[in-house]
């Protein structure tokens, strides 16, 4: 403890880093994911084609591409921009399915229904389709929040400060102290981006939570 | 600059140089042994619990808090008291491993259709019978999920566990960043990205032949039930 507070500067710089290396991937990774997801809905050979290959970048490990990924854009080796597009890959692997999976499971009564009150294909799929879809959707970007939170404390082995500099520098000066309050940092920052998450899908899903009074109501 | 003359440089493949083979079965070798190690404990495990059902909360918290804890984190913590032996890392990554194998195995036990299992026991089969003969087998799409996870979290963390001096395809990426050998960087990256697809493909080849026929229904969809069961169960699923 004692340790933490001597370096209580240097612990939240690396906190606000690990912030700045978090939060964007997972942004644009679900802003991608809701397009690709939304045409894959509409296209089967699409949905076949993005899942398979959704599930084969999920196999390759975080520092391999890393450290493959400067090539293939054909940028400085030590580029941020690296970290960043790395960790949408993930983002937008994992959630690109569940988007998917949650707009298939918008019952088709409620589509048609749209369809014959005269909505449109993008005005029904923002306003009908794509809120419906919300609560699967959320659980997928609070796995993909931990993930990436997680996986950002890889980024000091390939040279960018974050919480993960805590084990590297831990590990290289012997200090105990360090990587555990790096792995403590590290979880409650993701407990918290959850709970923010959570609390954010119930403002999108206000009948979420009506439709569970009403049922407990009726209940008792 | 040929990112690639590393990786397809004879020299590194055969001969007195040839360094790829060794690191390559290395990393081979450390992922069969923790897995191997992760099955025994996480399979007899999460099947009780599956059965009996008393645990489970703890299973499926302790799969979903897992995803949060940084592995690199985990290694370093693991590797600090032993000293850089494989000690420290083994022991950690085995800890990676077995909450994704648990979960698979207890949430595919706990999955059979009731229906099966009150069948079996009508038929007269003990409690171990129907854990044996019927809640396992139907249980197998599930435990090969989670086994299938844990190798990838394996694989992926073992590289990384090569900064705290294991060997492995991790040496040629650290060393090379160490000494600005981009190539070499490249080799051990590619090599362990395909090995991560090679192991992932050939445990999907495995579970189609292990798997009862009975299981394989239909390409599954997003609505059916046999697609629930086909799914990595999502917990463990992550990158490392």
């Amino acid at each position: 403890m004692t340790w933490v507070l001597e370096n209580i500067n240097e612990i939240l710089g690396y906190l606000v880093q690990h912030l700045y290396f978090s939060i964007p991937p997972v942004v644009i990774g679900l802003l991608l994911a809701v397009l690709l997801g939304w045409a894959a809905t509409l296209n089967s050979t699409l949905r076949t084609v993005l899942t398979n290959t959704a599930g084969l970048l999920y196999t390759v490990p975080s520092i391999a591409l890393f450290v493959l990924l400067p090539p293939i854009l054909g940028v400085q080796i030590r580029s941020q921009l690296v970290v960043y597009v790395a960790l949408t890959i993930y983002t937008l692997a994992l959630l690109v399915r569940t988007v998917a999976d949650g707009l298939t499971a918008v019952p088709g009564g409620v589509v048609n229904a749209a369809t014959s009150i005269g909505y449109g294909g993008v005005r029904r799929f923002v306003e009908v389709e794509l809120p419906l879809a919300v609560p699967v959707i959320v659980a997928g970007v609070r796995v993909a929040t931990a993930s990436t939170v997680s996986l950002v404390t890889v980024a000091p082995l390939v040279g960018f400060s974050n919480l993960g500099t805590l084990f590297t520098a831990g590990f290289q000066r012997d200090i105990p102290e360090s990587v555990i309050a790096g792995i403590v940092l590290v979880l409650l920052l993701a407990l918290v981006l959850d709970r923010i998450i959570v609390f954010g899908g119930r403002l999108l899903t206000p009948w979420a939570d009506a439709g569970a009074t009403r049922a407990v109501k009726a209940a008792t | 600059m040929n990112y690639l003359s590393w990786l397809f440089d004879p020299s590194k493949w055969v001969g007195p140089d040839a360094v790829l083979p060794a690191r390559l079965l290395e990393h081979i070798g450390y992922s069969a042994l923790v897995l191997l190690i992760s099955i025994v404990i996480a399979v007899p495990l999460g099947a009780w619990i599956g059965h009996t059902g008393r645990g489970g909360t703890i299973v499926v918290g302790l799969s979903n808090g897992m995803r949060a804890l940084p592995t690199l984190g985990l290694v370093v913590l693991l590797t600090l008291p032993f000293g850089t032996g494989l000690t420290g890392p083994l022991i950690a990554l085995t800890l990676l491993a077995v909450p994704a194998v648990l979960a698979g195995t207890y949430s595919g036990v706990r999955n059979v259709d009731r229906a099966v299992v009150d069948a079996a026991k009508g038929m007269g089969m003990r409690d171990l019978a129907v854990l044996g003969r019927v809640e396992l087998p139907n249980a197998l799409p599930l435990i090969f999920g989670g086994i299938r996870s844990a190798t990838l979290q394996v694989i992926a963390t073992a590289t990384i566990a090569a900064f705290v001096g294991l060997g492995g395809l991790g040496r040629p990426i650290f060393d090379g960043l160490a000494q600005r050998d981009f190539p070499q960087t490249v080799a051990g990256a590619i090599l362990v990205a395909v090995l991560a697809v090679v192991a992932d493909l050939g445990l999907a080849g495995l579970q189609r032949l292990v798997v009862s026929p009975g299981l394989h229904v239909a390409p599954p969809t997003a609505r059916s039930r046999t697609a629930r069961l086909f799914r990595r169960p999502d917990a463990a699923v992550e990158p490392a």
